[in-house]
């Protein structure tokens, strides 16, 4: 009896052990919202919510901050990788399940994971000191000459092109996340019943309307996860794009511009902030950040979830 | 021009487009590589791993201190989150194995692997260098520790789960308590599969950057001492390639070069040995 009591206790005390560890991932995620409301407390109580995201201050000498211009280039070099990122993440999807012959699966799925697997830092290296001269020499002049001359659009690739810039910036972000929408898409287009596509193959169709019609909207929520997943992973991106942005605190409607995003102004003014307002600002752009991307990452998460769950059943 | 030949055109052109697709991936991964290495492989002097760096404008400087130092701050964020992320992953694949509380820790970690890894070093900061007033070792570690706790944990809870429950009922009807039923078998039988997921978030954090920013900072000099600012390899990259000299620049790429061959080797390493083992 006693052993057994004492067995009860040692495996008691193992669980608690086990319980304890599991419990830091939710400490973790609370100690992160509460550190950084508290220190963000002095900006909010200064500046207020709406105001501080409307305002498009950004003067340390003065003392008046605003998160709209860190905030709008956020927004902007996501929704522009994004952009380019997703159908090409889409079309190798559908060429890695529909057309690569074997052999070529494996190799193009290492690809892909070894590109998901180098360091942001290097990536921003690469863009530093490879892409952006080609994006100024080559690119971005002959972006200039000819959709600059289209009216309205044309707004977007005006100025000189410097190569240190939003555009730049967003070419080396949307390579980052090409590979999580990839082999997310990848994933669930593999789910897709042979017997579905199969009937589709059946009554004549051709393998891009098979694609197309049976393939892409059988696997939608496990895309939509993807590119949410790579939303949250774009916007909280910090190294990949603090070579190339600038960290300009303008709105500008060009593309060849500098600017700024709430992880590049974090990485390159927090160690200089000397002032307590400067420094609480800049806690509060990261709680910003925070909560974005906690929203982006929480979607994705719902629409995999929910995309796993109609497969299971 | 018949609607069979306009389908099939139309099949043909958006195939073509997924090939290209592909191919301009494997491009980019060919191109970023290449440059790396290409660059990076004649940095690789004695030097640059036998030399603290010099003054700027005097030659023969190396990054012998962010070897160390990267090196330690990974070392310890290594011994700090694998035994939280092990055992975290056993609670939610064992004690508290289908409740609602296991599912919603996992999908708690799986959102906290993809959060902002500057927003992590900013938290650290608040916590672990303001209180006593300057950057040091220990918070950039502890920093690289949370990235590394939920990716642990979840590799470990997939893994666990993977033992067959026929496993544990075997050892349970010998009457073994649950706790040695864990260590001696559902361990043992999940080993390689765990010990990937330890390789796997090393691979991710050691080329963290935005976290180390500030928490253990740059050091110029060596340094050994974790409550002091400390030099790793990527804030060491990041300082060099954003500086004017030449020189920086190159022993930059070399930096990049052994970050990246490491983080690769570490990665396939762990792709073989998991199609060995779960084939």
């Amino acid at each position: 009896m006693a052993i057994i009591e004492k067995r009860n206790s040692v495996d008691f005390a193992f669980s608690l052990i086990t319980a304890l560890a599991s419990g830091v991932v939710v400490l973790l995620i609370l100690g992160i919202l509460i550190v950084l409301v508290r220190e963000s407390w002095l900006a909010i109580s200064h500046f207020g919510v709406v105001k501080f995201i409307k305002s498009t201050d950004w003067d340390p000498v003065k003392e008046n901050f605003g998160a709209a211009t860190t905030i709008f280039g956020t927004f902007v070099s996501t929704v522009l990788a994004l952009f380019i990122a997703i159908p090409v993440a889409i079309g190798i999807a559908i060429f890695v399940t529909e057309i690569s012959p074997n052999f070529m699966k494996e190799p193009i799925g290492i690809a892909i994971e070894l590109l998901a697997a180098i360091p942001s830092i290097i990536y921003g290296m690469w863009g530093l000191f490879t892409l952006a001269p080609i994006m100024s020499k080559y690119i971005e002049p002959a972006l200039k000459a000819s959709i600059g001359a289209v009216p309205v659009v044309g707004i977007l690739f005006q100025g000189t092109p410097m190569g240190i810039d939003m555009l730049t910036a967003s070419v080396i972000l949307s390579i980052m996340i090409i590979p999580f929408t990839a082999s997310i898409s990848r994933d669930s287009f593999n789910l897709t019943p042979a017997v579905v596509k199969e009937s589709a193959y059946a009554i004549g169709a051709t393998k891009w309307e098979v694609v197309k019609n049976v393939v892409l909207p059988y696997s939608k929520l496990g895309i939509y996860g993807g590119i949410t997943l790579s939303l949250g992973r774009a916007l909280g991106e910090t190294m990949a794009v603090a070579f190339v942005l600038g960290n300009n605190h303008q709105i500008t409607t060009s593309l060849f511009n500098a600017a700024a995003t709430i992880t590049v102004t974090l990485a390159n003014e927090f160690t200089e902030a000397d002032k307590d307002l400067y420094l609480s600002s800049l806690f509060y752009l990261a709680l910003i950040l925070f909560i974005m991307s906690f929203i982006a990452l929480a979607l994705a998460k719902f629409f995999l979830l929910k995309a796993e769950r109609k497969t299971s059943r | 021009m018949n609607i069979d030949q306009k389908r099939r055109i139309e099949s043909i052109v958006a195939l073509t487009l997924s090939t290209l697709a592909a191919l301009s991936g494997m491009f980019w991964l060919v191109f970023i590589l290449g440059d790396v290495l290409v660059r990076g492989i004649g940095a690789l002097t004695p030097s640059l791993f036998l030399n603290d760096p010099t003054p700027a404008g005097v030659s023969g400087g190396g990054l012998r201190n962010a070897f160390v130092g990267q090196l330690m701050i990974t070392g310890v964020a290594t011994l700090i989150g694998v035994p939280i992320g092990i055992l975290g992953g056993t609670f939610l694949a064992e004690y508290a194995r289908g409740t609602k509380v296991a599912q919603a820790i996992s999908v708690l970690s799986d959102i906290m692997v993809s959060v902002p890894s500057i927003v992590v070093g900013t938290f650290i900061y608040a916590i672990m260098v303001k209180p006593v007033g300057h950057f040091n070792g220990w918070a950039g570690a502890v920093a690289l520790a949370v990235i590394m706790i939920p990716v642990v944990l979840r590799t470990t809870e997939d893994m666990l789960s993977l033992v067959p429950w026929t496993l544990r009922e075997a050892a349970f009807a010998l009457g073994a308590p649950y706790y040695k039923v864990i260590i001696q078998v559902v361990y043992r039988g999940a080993a390689t599969g765990i010990l990937t997921g330890i390789l796997l978030s090393i691979a991710r954090v050691a080329g963290e950057t935005a976290p180390l920013l500030f928490t253990s900072f740059n050091n110029s000099f060596m340094s050994t001492d974790m409550r002091g600012s400390m030099a790793s390899l990527t804030a060491s990259i990041f300082q060099y390639a954003m500086g004017p000299y030449d020189e920086w620049h190159i022993q930059a790429w070399g930096a990049s070069f052994v970050i990246t061959v490491f983080i690769l080797l570490i990665t396939i390493a762990g792709r073989l040995i998991i199609k060995w083992r779960y084939k």
